[in-house]
């Protein structure tokens, strides 16, 4: 196999083997915070930012960490950096902090982080695995953003509301298109009916995309 | 392979461990001054609420009393009373209680009462409600809590401390009324405590106060 570019390398982490859409992992949080837009984006971004620096850590240390022990020093590093972010999201974005409350301690579960430990970090020099965890990372945070602004626009009738909790200043209730909305949608059996809508969404597309790559006959050009 | 594994995994974990509480150490000591200040902003922001209309001396915050578990007050959690002062006379007393019946544990709530135990005030701190149907008892969300502003003990009496589904006084939530319930019986509770121990509640030596200052 050549070696991939970076365009390909996004191409994975975002679309064909998205840890959220495609392998399904890390569902836990990305069931419970995507309620709105800026929950998303702040755990989306947690996320991103501990895979990028677990990634980073595991690879540069992967030459003399005996198999047997890697998974107790992956749990090492995964919650020690997961610790770290907590602090920073206290100091800096206290009201996002208060928002997600106990997911973002509980990144420390999100297996998508351990795996791309294990599968990837674990093998591959530091560059790379500081790449893999940037598009996966992505990837996963592009999915809680985008469940996140679908619940938010069904649920609550507005689309980026409290971006303030990020950026400081007054309270922002966002674009309102309707007051009030459809209340599914943000409790927790709309997120796996949207998880599912979107996980239809990206096969529906990979099929018709398959379909129309074929060579065209005159029956198919429309 | 080495003929003592057990003994260089051990040395890599406790290396590896080392590095690691030094980076959450490190963490800490650049963030905590921040994060003291961030939750004392809260705090102040959070007990306005229960400040509006009222003419009082800054310092509030520092007037705190902790009261610890078990006390009379609602909750099995520690209880907070702020006093709130104009000049040497009391004006308000703030409570944070906890609603112990909530929907999904415990509500922790902001109290206000004046020196004549009327509510100035009530807002929501802390809740795990369901969104859409419970969480409406925030003030970011509805009005509810504000139906509580200027009542008392007396008003309604006793038996009307319910939501009008009970026969009692108080809107309900639509959809939710057990969030409701559980936070219109810690406000009467906190009325009855408030009644009972008004003078003490003012002698008390604020915390990290050896005794009262004349």
């Amino acid at each position: 196999m050549s070696t991939p570019t970076l365009i390909d390398r996004f191409k994975t982490g975002l679309w064909y083997e998205n840890p959220g859409l495609v392998q399904l992992l890390g569902l836990c949080p990305l069931l419970a915070v995507t309620s709105t837009f800026i929950n998303g984006l702040g755990l989306g971004t947690a996320t991103l930012s501990v895979m990028v620096v677990s990634n980073a850590l595991v690879s540069s240390t992967r030459r003399w960490i005996r198999r047997e022990i890697r998974i107790p020093i992956y749990v090492l590093i995964i919650a020690s950096l997961v610790t770290c972010t907590e602090l920073v999201f206290k100091a800096w974005f206290p009201a996002l902090d208060r928002s997600l409350g106990i997911f973002i301690p509980l990144i420390v579960t999100n297996c998508a982080i351990v795996a791309r430990a294990e599968i990837f970090a674990s093998r591959n020099p530091i560059g790379a695995s500081i790449i893999d965890g940037l598009v996966m990372g992505t990837g996963f945070a592009l999915l809680l953003m985008a469940i996140g602004a679908f619940r938010e626009l069904i649920g609550q009738g507005s689309i980026m509301a409290r971006m303030d909790m990020l950026f400081g200043g007054e309270p922002m209730y966002g674009l309102v298109i309707v007051d009030g909305g459809f209340l599914l949608a943000i409790l927790p059996p709309g997120a796996f009916i949207s998880l599912g809508l979107f996980v239809a969404a990206k096969n529906a597309l990979d099929r018709r995309r398959h379909q129309t790559n074929r060579p065209m006959t005159s029956n198919n050009l429309r | 392979m080495s003929d003592t594994p057990v003994l260089k995994s051990g040395i890599t974990l406790a290396i590896i461990a080392a590095v690691c509480t030094s980076l959450v150490a490190l963490t800490y000591q650049v963030t905590h001054e921040r994060i003291a200040a961030n939750e004392q902003a809260w705090l102040e922001q959070s007990l306005q609420p229960a400040l509006s209309g009222l003419f009082f001396d800054s310092g509030v915050s520092e007037s705190k009393v902790t009261i610890p578990a078990p006390h009379e007050l609602p909750g099995s959690s520690d209880a907070v009373i702020y006093r709130v002062y104009s000049g040497d006379s009391p004006v308000a007393a703030l409570f944070i209680v906890s609603a112990r019946d909530g929907y999904a544990g415990a509500i922790r709530l902001l109290v206000g009462i004046d020196i004549n135990g009327t509510v100035t005030g009530v807002h929501v701190l802390a809740h795990r409600e369901t969104p859409g149907l419970g969480d409406r008892i925030e003030s970011a969300k509805s009005n509810w809590v504000e139906q509580f502003s200027g009542r008392s003990l007396g008003d309604p009496v006793a038996s009307g401390w319910k939501i009008k589904r009970d026969g009692g006084e108080f809107d309900q939530l639509t959809g939710a009324s057990v969030t409701p319930r559980a936070i219109i019986k810690a406000i009467k509770e906190t009325l009855i405590y408030f009644e009972a121990n008004r003078v003490s509640v003012f002698a008390a030596a604020a915390d990290g106060l050896e005794e009262v200052s004349e």
